[in-house]
């Protein structure tokens, strides 16, 4: 009799500390990947590494001030494509969308989060590169607008959904017309949340290189317009890291420790947004 | 108390359009909802685009293989001849391999964050996960190349081929860069969304069930085990393939680790493959329509098979409870 209870007390012991020992192991990997691009990323900044362009192999310096405008310019269009589509698409999954057509929508929104970037590299490259026959920073904002339209939708209408139903009855019945209750009211009480989800779905997308390969491209001077092939941070990464230039690895921590810093600032900022405003998640 | 009369500004009924119930049409709401929905119908658009357009950009190529494509080994640019075999191995082997390394891992992070952890700490833990996928793929690449791979060539492969060498996957030559890299990195950047999305299937476990366990006196990790690990099973398994999906179409980090080599091989310190690499590496630097057009079949064979998978998980995580906020992934 006691010897079962000792034995159940000792696996439910084994148990909780093989889920401790799990949690921990799961953010190794975190630590290793923040101290490595700080320790090595710190040494490649510089003034010269945010305002100058790239140099040729084999001489050293240089900076990858266009790669850092042209992650601005892609996550800029990205914004520009995806968050006012996303967002009126979300209002009506939130307003009118218990029709099958709702259901249906709402289902290819969660099926399009789960598609690998570089298929929606393939699908925007036959879309706009394969027409205007040229890669373009147009392009690449267009594919990480793809990618973040879905999260938008989905946060923007699960947010909505949390609002009270009694302040939208509140406003209809001072006689506002529905648009406006959910204008005004509803959305202006998720606003907040809703950022929130923005920030997240923006911090994933700066991050993305998968998409840029062959839509945006690279480019190691500066790019005018949009027209023409972009430089960005995560594909100058991808480029720097393969290469066997010692020198082009130093840029690469560098470049990494920026993108990282801008992804965890996103999130980090994202993730108080909400607390400050509705109180702990 | 009298009641005003007068109706509210905000209301200027412009036109006297009867709607089929009845009300008179309001014109702002009319645009608002059409608006909205042309919105919602670009989503759907936009998934049918991409299949369409994948079937497009690969007509050629599923005309001239047809089925033997996913079977034949050799792809050769130069002769013009292709075969996705080892890219479709490269993807499976490291998928399941991270699978391996990263379903025990999750489950235990999420029974903690939703079972056993003391409330402050689920807070903190709970969002450290989440920025573990918040860092960018092309990040745990480069962290792949000059940390992960050296530290497995020097440490972890010659030990796995001394002590289980005579298994045939821990033989042949220690490059660091191979499968074994591959399926790591895929299990650390998956481990995440399992752990996420599990901790919100327990959530959804009602907690009569842990309580009535709970008050018959069973320790917590029994209340677990018989109350609420049955009741989330379907949805720890739409967990599980979620995070599948995600490891088949993961791209840059794996690109940058597996090796790159179209071989089919046993050992887990060989060099692989896998479909989104090939498509990476090559798809900006195709020459020649056939070969553009194999390698968007190779693609559309990634596609399909990912929005299987998301469907399944989708629906197999519904029937436990809703996914966390805004349900992306």
């Amino acid at each position: 009799m006691f010897s079962r209870y000792a034995r159940r007390k000792f696996t439910d012991v084994l148990v909780r500390s093989a889920c401790v020992a799990a949690a921990v192991l799961a953010l190794i990997p975190l630590v290793s990947v923040l101290y490595y691009v700080t320790s090595r990323g710190i040494g490649g900044i510089s003034l010269a590494f945010f305002s100058e362009l790239p140099k040729p192999v084999g001489e050293s310096g240089g900076g990858m001030a266009n790669a850092l405008v042209g992650t601005c310019k892609l996550v800029f269009l990205a914004c520009l494509f995806g968050i006012p589509p996303g967002v009126l698409a979300g209002m009506y999954l939130a307003e009118f969308g218990h029709t099958r057509f709702g259901k249906w929508v709402r289902f290819s929104a969660d099926v399009m989060s789960g598609v690998p970037s570089i298929t929606v590299g393939i699908f925007v490259y036959s879309l706009v590169v394969l027409q205007t026959k040229h890669f373009s920073a147009f392009a690449g904002g267009v594919a990480l607008s793809v990618l973040m339209l879905p999260t938008v939708t989905r946060t923007t209408e699960e947010l909505l959904k949390l609002v009270p139903e009694s302040l939208r009855e509140a406003a209809l019945g001072l006689g506002v017309p529905k648009w406006r209750a959910t204008l005004s009211v509803m959305l202006r009480t998720a606003a907040p949340g809703i950022a929130t989800g923005v920030m997240l779905a923006v911090a994933r997308v700066a991050g993305e290189t998968a998409p840029l390969l062959f839509t945006a491209f690279s480019n190691p001077f500066w790019s005018s317009g949009l027209n023409e092939p972009t430089a960005s941070l995560p594909v100058n990464i991808y480029n720097y890291a393969v290469s066997p230039y010692e020198e082009w690895h130093r840029q690469a921590w560098a470049a990494a420790l920026v993108l990282l810093l801008l992804v965890l600032l996103l999130n980090v900022s994202a993730r108080l947004l909400v607390r400050q405003r509705v109180g702990a998640p | 108390m009298s009641v005003s009369q007068e109706v509210s500004p905000l209301i200027r009924p412009r036109s006297k359009i009867l709607t089929r119930f009845g009300h008179e049409l309001n014109w702002g709401d009319f645009v608002f909802r059409r608006v909205t929905a042309s919105l919602a119908m670009l989503m759907l658009a936009a998934l049918a685009a991409m299949a369409a357009a994948m079937v497009y950009g690969s007509a050629e190529s599923l005309s001239k293989f047809g089925l033997g494509f996913v079977t034949a080994q050799v792809w050769d640019p130069v002769r013009d001849v292709y075969g996705a075999l080892p890219f479709i191995y490269g993807t499976i082997a490291s998928s399941l391999l991270a699978l391996c390394f990263a379903v025990p891992i999750s489950i235990g992070v999420a029974i903690f964050l939703s079972e056993l952890a003391p409330a402050w700490l689920r807070g903190p833990v709970g969002f450290l996960v989440e920025l573990l996928a918040a860092v960018p793929s092309v990040v745990y690449g480069l962290w792949g190349i000059f940390v992960l791979a050296p530290w497995l060539r020097n440490s972890v492969e010659p030990l796995l081929a001394r002590t289980l060498g005579f298994l045939p996957f821990f033989q042949g030559q220690q490059r660091g860069f191979g499968m074994l890299a591959g399926g790591i990195i895929l299990a650390i950047m998956i481990t995440p969304t399992i752990s996420s999305v599990s901790r919100e299937v327990l959530r959804a476990v009602p907690s009569s069930l842990r309580e009535g366990a709970l008050g018959l006196g069973a320790t917590s990790w029994e209340a677990v085990r018989v109350a609420v690990l049955p009741y989330a099973r379907s949805g720890l398994v739409g967990a599980i393939i979620l995070g599948l999906g995600r490891a088949l179409g993961e791209t840059m980090a794996i690109t940058m680790v597996i090796g790159n080599r179209s071989e089919i091989s046993a050992s887990l310190f060989a060099p692989s493959y896998t479909m989104a690499s090939v498509i990476a590496n090559e798809f900006s630097e195709a020459t020649g329509s056939l070969y553009l057009s194999a390698l968007a079949e190779v693609g559309l064979l990634l596609f399909v098979v990912t929005v299987l998978l998301n469907v399944v998980a989708r629906l197999l995580v519904w029937r436990v409870g809703r996914l966390p906020e805004g349900g992306s992934l």
